[in-house]
């Protein structure tokens, strides 16, 4: 069992400990405030509440908090221990940039939402029992899908649903883990599940459902591009980072998730290069970096480990900042299709800018807070001398900076000009951006902080030589190809930057992706067709009988009713007789 | 007066219920009076209950007549939480009954009608407080008369057929009652449940025990709307008024369902009903059924009324289950989920109460936008739903938690399993509801519609309410269920 330090070795400031507050309750219960207070009072009020929520986690006393026990459970409202203390800082200062990010909006929905989305998952993470991460992680779902639901399209309310769905069926098996486990261990507490059959798969499952494993992961890319503009910034942060927390917690060095990580690392990148919507994009690249973290977490060693926890802390960071931008672009032109933008550049430089430090902190550039992490993860499978999970964690580099630092802005901010002429986005969007694109800096550029956090003593350098050559070798010959690719393209036939681009894509390499993706997709949409068929099927049938007019619903005539009464009693005197 | 405890909450619903028909032409001193004789029940058996969690088990003779001749009155962990749940709900409908009785039956038969509801009342109550078998039977057709009355007076003209055929199952039942009854007294003389038990084992390897067994399993069975003999049980709540719905489906069913779990467990014993005829192997399957089949029912009717009428099929298959087990988890956790699905249940058809006093009806359609339209009562709605599905932090929570952890006791772990499956279908009707209600535009007719007066709504947040605080502090409850199912396991002392 991986013991993790109780006590942190150098706390960062030296505060009054706090014991009795806990971050998560202080957004989930100050979030009723939220709908009564309109104006600048809100707005002051939206800022107050996750700053308060900062103070807490910073403030908080390492130990066991809040223990009671409800019907002969030992319930744990608040486990602060060096692995969710990472977390918590994180998930905080998130919620905060959110906040800020999402201050013009006057839905007060969304901000509720918001508000006790973040407060449940830091009482996912700080939970030190089953049960309570249970109620938390089904309060996530049931307030995140209104970030999708509040963007009013009928599209958004189609893809909540399934995203409610999605999540549903995964909470049902994770609380069957935990029934399970509950009655093989008799203790409900959470730490490494080291019981094996039922209760082990089950559990896991529940969590590799939040980590968009795929082919789990459909609820993301599907649901995420539909949210809110502001919303989709929470929802980038929360859900896949608590189940990343979770597997570091429970099932560190389970062998088949490096495998399943570095499998998901390069499916994600795939189809990111086949979407055409910049926050679909965006999303798959999630479920490409939460491989990384999955995969850090299955090779196990403590520097793996340590790197899926940093990776979680910058990738927040990054992601949102990405989020960010595209929806700064979303919100100012209204278009998130990579074929209907272009030539943004000279109307919206700041986020441009801004857009771009996210850019190269996901591409683990050197001197941005993706290098510090991510390169934890890839050295700790160099160490193991797994070399095919080493290259495929290299491979899916060169892919993440294909799509989001270079075709995303390429093709969005200059290439053809689309005709738009947005205003640069609202100061608040610029400020939350600025902030999280200073941390993504900060912590590329001095990364020792961000080690010190970690639950166990990092003793690592991002900076060798070695480190930073390899990386800069492979992502300056990425930029190198998609520039000598996009000339070699030579004179495009018509001005649609867009379709360029994606030619260039197919012929530096990916003929043979499009092709088994259209294989794909016709077995996939045979396999879907199939199913569709299979669950009208079973509706139809279903509702032949079950239906308002079907047999085992409609009236029955007065002598059907006791020709059954007569049935039973004839079965019952026969099974007592004999 | 403690001496006398066991007999008022019976003695003063039956003696309001002449009283009531002497104010014929004031139905708003009938209302009253009847108001008052619910609530002095209920006293009574708050009392009740204290006295009897002080000192067990209470026995009563009536009219001095001392027991095993006289009818005997007995009170044990068991019976006095089912006599609490009558009280409760009757004391808690009356205020809500009010506005609604007004808006659904005509004002000349209003006085008949709370005669008859406190009849209802009475022979409910006089069902489970009685230990007399051949009383058992008087207090049910008491009941079952009132209450095809009371079905019978809904403003739809189909009620007067539902509570027909309710009026020929109900015959049927109670019947199969009598004639079980009978066969008892046949061979071992006595009437008296408590002697009876002591009785039959002499007697028990006989043919005639067995059809008396027979005869009482399916007759209670029918009272209890076990599935399949539960198809009197949707017409007669679709079409009945609210407030009888309300009533109904709190406590009709529950009250079969407690003389089912006395007449096994108590009368017959374990050994005799579960080792000897293996009843668990005719309930089992009934049960599983009786969850499944009405549960997907449910999920394509379009009338949210109709909806819960089946669901209160399905939830009776929850807690045959748990009889089934014939274990004491098993017997607590449906001990518990008569108390539970009774607060559930009568919060949600409370709602819909609310919901056909403004808006005239509960066909899904008429139930468009009034998310918006009356938000209080939709969120009363919500709130009781969830708990239906078993949401934890609310009662539907505890049971299903119980339930659950029986069948795990008893090793039958696929049945955990599709516990946590048919959940799912609950998720699905009453998230119909919820989309009908909150994300639909209403009818054109049902535009001006407003929030529901206060005093339905009160009650209607009280039960919902108590969903939620017997939801998070369960002492009280489970405590109960946990001695109610020790003593009937333990037979007659």
């Amino acid at each position: 069992m991986t013991d993790w330090a109780m006590i942190p070795e150098q706390a960062l400031i030296d505060w009054p400990a706090v014991d009795w507050l806990h971050p998560g309750l202080v957004l989930i219960l100050g979030a009723a405030l939220i709908p009564l207070l309109r104006g600048s009072i809100g707005q002051l009020y939206r800022l107050a509440l996750p700053l308060l929520a900062l103070v807490t986690v910073v403030a908080m006393a390492p130990g066991t908090h809040g223990q009671f026990t409800l019907f002969d459970l030992d319930l744990v409202a608040g486990r602060v221990d060096e692995l969710s203390l990472v977390f918590g800082h994180v998930f905080s200062i998130m919620v905060l940039i959110g906040a800020i990010y999402a201050l013009h909006v006057r839905d007060p929905v969304q901000h509720v939402a918001g508000f006790v989305y973040a407060g449940s998952a830091m009482g996912a993470v700080f939970a030190g029992d089953l049960v309570t991460l249970y109620v938390f992680w089904e309060l996530m779902m049931l307030s995140s899908v209104w970030l999708i639901w509040r963007r009013g399209t009928g599209v958004s309310y189609g893809a909540g649903f399934r995203y409610l769905i999605f999540h549903a069926v995964g909470g049902v098996m994770l609380l069957a883990g935990i029934v399970v486990y509950y009655l093989t261990t008799g203790s409900i507490a959470f730490n490494e599940i080291e019981v094996g059959g039922a209760a082990f798969w089950l559990i896991l499952l529940g969590f590799v459902v939040n980590a968009a494993v795929p082919p789990l992961h459909a609820w993301l890319t599907d649901a995420y591009p539909e949210a809110t503009v502001t919303g989709a910034v929470f929802l980038s942060a929360f859900t896949t980072k608590t189940a990343v927390y979770t597997l570091i917690r429970g099932y560190p060095d389970t062998e088949v998730l490096a495998w399943i990580g570095a499998i998901m690392t390069l499916y994600g990148v795939t189809f990111a290069m086949l979407a055409n919507d910049i926050r679909r994009l965006l999303s798959y690249h999630i479920v490409s970096q939460v491989g990384y973290m999955v995969a850090g977490v299955g090779l196990g060693t403590a520097l793996a480990l340590n790197g899926s926890a940093a990776h979680a802390f910058t990738h927040i960071l990054y992601k949102a900042l990405l989020f960010m931008g595209a929806g700064a672009v979303l919100y100012m032109t209204g278009r998130s299709k990579l074929s209907e933008l272009g030539g943004l550049y000279r109307y919206m430089p700041l986020t441009l800018i801004l857009y771009m430090i996210g850019a190269f902190s996901i591409a683990a550039f050197p001197l941005f807070s993706g290098f510090t992490s991510k390169t934890m993860i890839v050295e700790s499978a160099a160490e193991m001398q797994e070399a095919a999970i080493w290259l495929m964690l290299s491979l899916a580099a060169v892919g993440t900076f294909l799509s989001t630092g270079l075709k995303l802005p390429y093709v969005t901010f200059f290439g053809r000009d689309s005709g738009l002429r947005p205003k640069e986005a609202p100061w608040n969007m610029l400020l939350a951006m600025a902030i999280a694109a200073f941390l993504c800096i900060f912590l590329g550029v001095a990364p020792q902080p961000l080690y010190n956090l970690m639950p166990t003593e990092v003793d690592y350098n991002a900076y060798t030589a070695g480190h930073v050559l390899w990386e800069l070798q492979l992502l300056l010959f990425t930029a190198l190809a998609f520039f000598v690719l996009l000339k070699w393209v030579g004179k495009p036939p018509e001005p649609k930057i867009n379709l360029d681009t994606d030619w260039s894509y197919r012929v530096a390499g990916p003929a043979v992706l499009s092709m088994s993706r259209d294989a794909i997709r016709t077995v996939w949409a045979a396999f879907i067709g199939f199913l569709q068929g299979q669950v009208r099927w079973v509706i139809g049938t279903l509702s032949e009988h079950h239906g308002p007019q079907g047999a085992l619903a409609r009236t029955w005539p007065t002598g059907s009713m006791v020709l059954w009464v007569a049935v039973l009693l004839a079965a019952s005197l026969l099974i007592y007789y004999f | 007066m403690i001496d006398q405890l066991p007999a008022l909450p019976v003695v003063i619903t039956m003696a309001a219920a002449p009283l009531v028909m002497c104010l014929l032409r004031w139905p708003w001193l009938a209302w009253a009076t009847t108001t008052a004789a619910c609530w002095a029940a209920l006293a009574a058996t708050i009392a009740l209950l204290h006295h009897v969690l002080d000192v067990g088990t209470v026995s009563y003779a009536m009219g001095g007549w001392e027991p095993p001749f006289g009818i005997e009155y007995r009170i044990d962990a068991a019976n006095v939480f089912v006599l609490l749940i009558i009280a409760g709900v009757s004391a808690l409908i009356m205020p809500f009954a009010k506005r609604s009785v007004e808006s659904e039956i005509e004002a000349s038969k209003i006085p008949f009608f709370y005669c008859a509801f406190l009849l209802a009342n009475c022979g409910l109550l006089g069902v489970t407080a009685t230990g007399d078998a051949f009383n058992i039977f008087v207090f049910f057709e008491i009941a079952a008369i009132a209450s095809y009355a009371l079905i019978a007076m809904g403003k739809d003209r189909r009620a007067v057929m539902a509570s027909y055929q309710y009026l020929v199952m109900g015959t049927v039942g109670t019947t199969f009652l009598l004639i079980g009854i009978g066969f008892l007294y046949i061979m071992t003389g006595t009437l008296n449940l408590n002697d009876l038990a002591h009785r039959l084992p002499e007697v028990s390897d006989t043919n005639t025990v067995r059809a008396a067994f027979a005869f009482l399993a399916v007759g209670v069975s029918l009272k209890l709307a076990l599935f399949p003999l539960h198809l009197w049980l949707p017409n007669a709540y679709t079409y009945a008024p609210s407030m009888v719905t309300v009533f109904l489906s709190a406590t009709a069913t529950k009250v079969a369902i407690y003389v089912l779990l006395r007449l096994f467990y108590s009368v017959f014993g374990i050994e005799f009903s579960f080792e000897e005829l293996s009843m668990n192997y005719v309930l089992f399957p009934l049960a599983l059924l009786g969850i499944l089949i009405p549960s997907i029912v449910a999920v394509f009717q379009n009338n949210a009324k109709r909806m819960l009428a089946y669901s209160s099929v399905a939830n009776v298959g929850y807690i045959i289950l748990g009889i089934s087990f014939a274990t004491t988890l098993g017997v607590m956790a449906s001990m518990l989920h008569i108390f539970n699905h009774a607060i559930t249940k009568a919060a949600l058809f409370m709602a819909l109460g609310c919901v056909v006093y403004r808006a005239g009806g509960t066909s899904l359609e008429r139930m468009a936008g009034m998310g918006q339209r009356m938000p209080w009562t939709m969120a009363a709605f919500v709130l009781a739903g969830l708990s239906l599905i078993g949401i934890p932090l609310t009662v539907g929570f505890i049971t299903k938690w119980h339930l659950i952890l029986a069948s795990l006791e008893t090793g039958l772990w696929p049945i955990a399993v599709f516990l946590l499956g048919t959940s799912l279908l609950a998720v699905i009707y009453i998230w119909k509801v919820v989309e009908a209600a909150y994300f639909r535009e209403p009818l054109a007719e049902n535009a001006n519609v407003q929030e529901a007066p206060l005093s339905l709504l009160v009650p209607t947040w009280v039960l919902t309410l108590l969903c939620v605080v017997f939801g998070v502090y369960t002492p009280f409850t489970v405590g109960i269920a946990e001695t109610a199912a020790e003593t009937l396991m333990g037979g007659f002392l």
